[in-house]
């Protein structure tokens, strides 16, 4: 059974008022446990939106959402449980943290949840591993972090409440290419460990091609496509006439199959590339 | 929800009170707050109803704007006309112990509530027809001879312009931070008093550091670019006196006569 599912789901911001505004229009698709899935789109297609409305943030204006069967909006004064099982990592997380210790700030989500001391202790310190945090930085003020290690932080605290489904909504924005690449191994650690099902959203194609098992494609408040990471970034052209762009590696297949070299165009790493080029190369001198 | 309110919102728009200038307005409303106090008689009421529904006509804004700023005073506005009616004197309605109801206070009810409801509707129309920078522009123009008594009237008009600049964009924060603390399981809407007002900490500290690093970058940025106040400044848009605010001031002129008239020849009746 899949573990997120979306039927004919519709968002109208200001319904009734002349600021009214389709954010999301007839959106319908499953997400299977244990699955990643990157979401993208240009600024303005409503991933943001979508990603809130699936952690009973935002409620539809018309569809469903279903989560391990259930609709999330069957009880509305429930909906507390939808979020501690659809753990949501805002952009900019580093903004909401407010405690007094980081140790404090990452408890906060596992305290809502009613858990025993022990639990949560448990959980903030694993949270904190995962996300890379020392030991002795759990007991300073998460003012005194510098911002990557705030953003870790705020991570954790999401991390610890362990939800089913852990979204991501822009992390690695604003860090530098270093800071980049080990938050998102980090969070392909998590998702390998933990098996939890998770859903980045992102317009780095390069971040996203690299970890994601399926992609969601948005365009203006409509899904255009979700498949495998590899057919959806062969639909090269399809992708750029929405404002996407394709990984670079990708780009560059695609003008050698335009000049007539026979590559695939499914390529989504630079070494992947290297190696077809290679090989393409190694056939012709046999020839 | 927090995105309703509407706090000084200015409309673009093309009418003639968007084209007079903010000083011109300004004072206007200053003496137009008076006048309605002033009246003392229906007659005169009527002419500064007449008035004022005359101006927000020609600000060619929907009047359901209008209702919706006195939305926000509503409650005051019931309450002072409730506690009205039972002060005054004249002949007396009806009576209960010690609570009675007069002719006179029924006529204080009306006063205070038709008062209040134009002036508020009046002063949405200087902040609905003029952009903050052009009436934070005219204060300060206004306020230039407080300069003698070392006022520091441009560092008055600049921080007032800084806080309606950042009135939505901190709106919006809060918007956010409420978010990312309910996703983490905060709870704002159930509990007593002291719960609900502890579970503001979570929304309130974060809000409270993101707007002193504002205020920290903002100070920053304009002390990179050596801003300096006032000290030889010269503007973009030098506010001038045009036959328009002379027509507008005639206008009122007119008004405010006829109120003093209708005073003078009308029995009071307040």
């Amino acid at each position: 059974m899949s573990v997120l599912k979306a039927e004919n789901i519709k968002l109208v911001y200001g319904a009734g008022t002349s600021f009214e505004k389709t954010a999301l229009d007839d959106v319908s698709f499953e997400i299977e446990k244990g699955e990643f899935v990157g979401i993208i789109g240009h600024t303005g297609s409503g991933k943001s939106t979508l990603v809130q409305l699936l952690n009973g943030l935002l409620k539809p204006t018309e569809g469903r959402i279903y989560l391990n069967g259930k609709d999330i909006w069957e009880k509305p004064k429930k909906i507390r449980n939808v979020r501690f099982k659809v753990g949501m990592v805002f952009q900019y997380p580093e903004y909401q943290l407010f405690e007094e210790t980081v140790y404090k700030d990452i408890a906060f989500g596992p305290k809502n949840m009613g858990l025993e001391e022990e639990e949560i202790d448990k959980r903030v310190r694993e949270a904190a591993v995962f996300t890379g945090l020392r030991e002795d930085q759990l007991e300073a003020s998460p003012f005194e972090l510098s911002g990557g290690e705030k953003r870790r932080a705020a991570i954790a605290g999401v991390i610890a409440m362990d939800p089913e489904v852990l979204i991501l909504d822009e992390p690695t924005a604003g860090l530098d290419p270093l800071g980049r690449e080990a938050l998102l191994s980090q969070i392909a650690d998590f998702h390998r460990v933990r098996k939890n099902t998770v859903l980045l959203v992102s317009h780095s194609m390069e971040d996203i091609a690299r970890i994601s098992d399926r992609i969601l494609v948005m365009s203006k408040g409509r899904k255009v496509m979700l498949d495998s990471t590899k057919n959806v970034f062969s639909h090269g052209r399809e992708l750029e006439s929405i404002g996407l762009k394709v990984p670079q590696i990708t780009k560059i297949m695609m003008m050698l199959k335009e000049k007539g070299v026979n590559v695939d165009t499914s390529v989504l790493t630079v070494e992947k590339g290297f190696n077809e080029i290679l090989n393409i190369l190694s056939q012709k001198t046999k020839e | 929800m927090v995105r309703e309110i509407t706090l000084g919102q200015y409309m673009p728009g093309k009418s003639f009170l968007h084209k007079i200038d903010p000083r011109t307005k300004t004072v206007l409303l200053i003496a137009y707050i008076v006048f309605i106090f002033l009246c003392r008689n229906f007659i005169s009421l009527l002419i500064m109803s007449l008035f004022s529904l005359l101006v927000i006509f020609m600000t060619k804004i929907s009047f359901m704007k209008y209702l919706k700023s006195l939305r926000m005073i509503l409650f005051v506005i019931i309450l002072t006309g409730f506690f009205n009616i039972f002060y005054g004197s004249g002949e007396v309605l009806w009576q209960w112990q010690q609570l009675k109801i007069t002719s006179g206070g029924l006529i204080n009810a009306a006063f205070v509530i038709v008062r209040i409801s134009m002036l508020m509707m009046v002063s949405s129309v200087l902040t609905y027809t003029t952009s903050p920078t052009d009436l934070t522009d005219g204060l300060e123009r206004l306020m230039k001879p407080l300069k003698i008594f070392h006022v520091k009237v441009h560092e008055i008009a600049m921080m007032m312009t800084i806080a309606l600049r950042f009135i939505p964009v901190l709106l919006e924060e809060t918007d956010k931070i409420m978010n990312a603390q309910k996703a983490r399981g905060a709870d704002m809407e159930s509990g007593n008093l002291i719960k609900r007002v502890k579970s503001l900490i979570p929304v309130l500290i974060p809000l409270f550091v993101s707007a002193f690093r504002r205020a920290g970058d903002l100070a920053t940025a304009m002390e990179c670019r050596c801003y300096n106040g006032d000290k030889n400044r010269t503007r973009m848009k030098v506010l001038h006196f045009s036959i328009k605010d002379l027509i507008a001031l005639l206008g009122c002129l007119v008004v405010f006569a006829a109120v003093i008239v209708g005073n003078m020849y009308f029995p009071a009746v307040i």
